[in-house]
């Protein structure tokens, strides 16, 4: 999963080159992988798509409106795009400025962040959930630090809240906002900045106009990423909401394990992946915009 | 000037805040897992180890260490393989379509584990496939650093292309080995869907004991993990260092 943003510009860059267009043998090399995915990620897909909108042998979109025509169904997406939202603009705020001290610092200080991002990286989701559980109890380290700082009068309930859930979510997801918008700091001139500074530019002035968009790439890919795991996270939730709060996983995954109800379930699971195709399709055609013309 | 100072110092309470937070899940774990309270008490009142022997005696566990370990596996090697056959048509080939094939090979990716969990289910049962169904699940994380991997092959001759071939690709190969591993240790969202009541994997069972009895030898099993990937870490840093592990 850690190397999406790197699939990101990847892709970015492939868009960018010009088509020749010979067939080669060595394209030949790409079959298994092509046809791996076709058959055990394509074909799936396409027949979860048929399933919402057949039923009894014949084409409806009774699913659909039946789905949209719910309030609860609008609750639910509601919910999972706001808190998506909320996450990956915590994880924007925290993450860029991390991500330029990650490229300033050097030798031991530089490695030591780098491995405080990568180790949380490396641990499964369900070890940071449950962690999260400890962490957001009301006699928890997050309450005792928000009393110790005078932040708050008694501890508050953070467990089974979205603040939790958000607070939670943006600490899993945070590595894969800072590392992406890292990979393009590291790459600015610093040159760049004195010249436009000998020019007269104020800080402002040169970092709306200089900086940012230099990085605008890696934050396309990092907010990319951040958004359409915050949007399909399910461990999370489960851990430190519980099923009050209801996502579209929440919903896919009871409708398949508990209620046993197909048509729910496939309709909420083709809306998920609207959402998530939204996202890469939104993703390639901004970091096209934002790559400097060659 | 002021601005600018500001701005640094900012910029650096951020990044302490970033790195005490990221680091707090995984401290308290291992904090704990050593401690002799049956509550999550912080600090530990006093040192045990019970948990860690509870860990030890627990009888559903290693089968699902084993199966967990061996899904990865498995899927990380077809994977690597499929992935750079894959990177190297795209690298080194004009072929029409190639764009296209990108996308769609990258796509996985960014699609909702539990969609394609659900989506892999139905297939599945629709076409009778029942044996290596979680492996194939694992499989669709492909890797695509392996690109830049053979992107770095770019022109050579076929016949350097072999010489040169092994060692410019080791590091890409342990890196993008090592998080298609990882991955697939923790692919919840795919595997709650595609293994029985007799096989679970080791995030199953550990969400599976969370919600029976929420006691620390969670905290104990995932300070066990942990530590694992610290010291995978560790090797992988000494191999090709740890800047390259984060190269995105």
């Amino acid at each position: 999963v850690s190397t999406a943003p790197a699939s990101l510009s990847a892709r970015a860059d492939l868009v960018l080159a010009p088509p020749r267009r010979r067939l080669q043998p060595v394209a030949l090399l790409a079959l298994p992988g092509a046809g791996y995915l076709a058959l055990a990620f394509a074909a799936p897909l396409a027949l979860l798509l048929m399933a919402s909108v057949i039923s009894e042998g014949r084409p409806t979109l009774a699913g659909y409106r039946t789905f949209l025509a719910d309030p609860f169904s609008w609750t639910v997406m509601a919910n999972t795009i706001r808190s998506a939202g909320l996450i990956t603009l915590i994880c924007l705020v925290a993450g860029y400025p991390a991500a330029f001290a990650l490229a300033r610092a050097a030798g031991l200080l530089q490695a030591a962040l780098l491995a405080a991002l990568v180790l949380p990286l490396s641990v499964g989701v369900v070890v940071k959930a449950f962690a999260w559980t400890i962490l957001l109890r009301s006699d928890g380290v997050v309450n005792r630090a928000l009393v110790g700082l005078g932040a708050v009068d008694a501890p508050v309930r953070l467990l089974f809240t979205e603040s939790g859930l958000v607070l939670g979510a943006v600490n899993v997801f945070l590595p894969f906002m800072v590392l992406p918008i890292f990979s393009v700091v590291k790459l600015i001139d610093p040159r760049l900045l004195d010249a436009a500074a000998t020019l007269g530019s104020s800080p402002l002035h040169r970092f709306f106009r200089v900086t940012l968009p230099l990085t605008m790439p890696g934050v396309i890919a990092g907010v990319a990423f951040v958004f359409s795991m915050s949007v399909s996270m399910y461990v999370i939730p489960t851990l430190l909401m519980g099923d009050r709060f209801k996502t579209l996983s929440v919903l896919i995954a009871r409708s398949f394990l508990f209620m046993r109800d197909r048509s729910v379930g496939s309709t909420a699971s083709v809306m998920l992946l609207l959402i998530a195709v939204a996202v890469v399709v939104a993703s390639a055609l901004l970091t096209r915009r934002w790559q400097p013309s060659r | 000037m002021m601005l600018e100072r500001a701005a640094v110092v900012a910029m650096w309470t951020v990044t302490a805040a970033v790195v005490l937070t990221l680091l707090a899940p995984l401290a308290v774990t291992l904090a704990v897992s050593v401690s002799a309270s049956s509550v999550f008490n912080l600090p530990p009142p006093a040192l045990s180890s019970r948990w860690y022997e509870r860990m030890l005696r627990l009888r559903e566990l290693w089968p699902a260490v084993r199966l967990s370990v061996g899904i990865a596996a498995v899927s990380t090697v077809i994977s690597l393989g499929l992935g750079t056959l894959c990177a190297i048509a795209v690298t080194r080939g004009t072929f029409p379509g190639k764009t296209a094939l990108v996308t769609f090979m990258v796509s996985p990716l960014m699609m909702p584990g539990l969609v394609v969990g659900v989506a892999l289910l139905q297939f599945l049962r629709e076409i009778g496939l029942r044996v290596t169904r979680t492996v194939l699940a694992g499989l669709s994380l492909f890797d695509f650093t392996l690109v830049e991997a053979a992107r770095t092959l770019g022109c050579s001759h076929p016949r350097a292309l072999v010489k040169v071939m092994v060692p410019v690709l080791a590091p890409a190969f342990l890196t993008s080995g090592l998080f298609a591993f990882l991955a697939s240790m923790d692919n919840y969202p795919i595997s709650i869907f595609l293994v029985d009541a007799r096989h679970k994997t080791l995030p199953i069972l550990m969400l599976q004991y969370l919600e029976e009895n929420p006691d620390p030898t969670i905290a104990a099993i995932s300070s066990g993990l942990i530590l694992m990937t610290i010291v995978v870490l560790l090797i992988a840093d000494r191999l090709v260092g740890l800047r390259r592990l984060a190269d995105f």
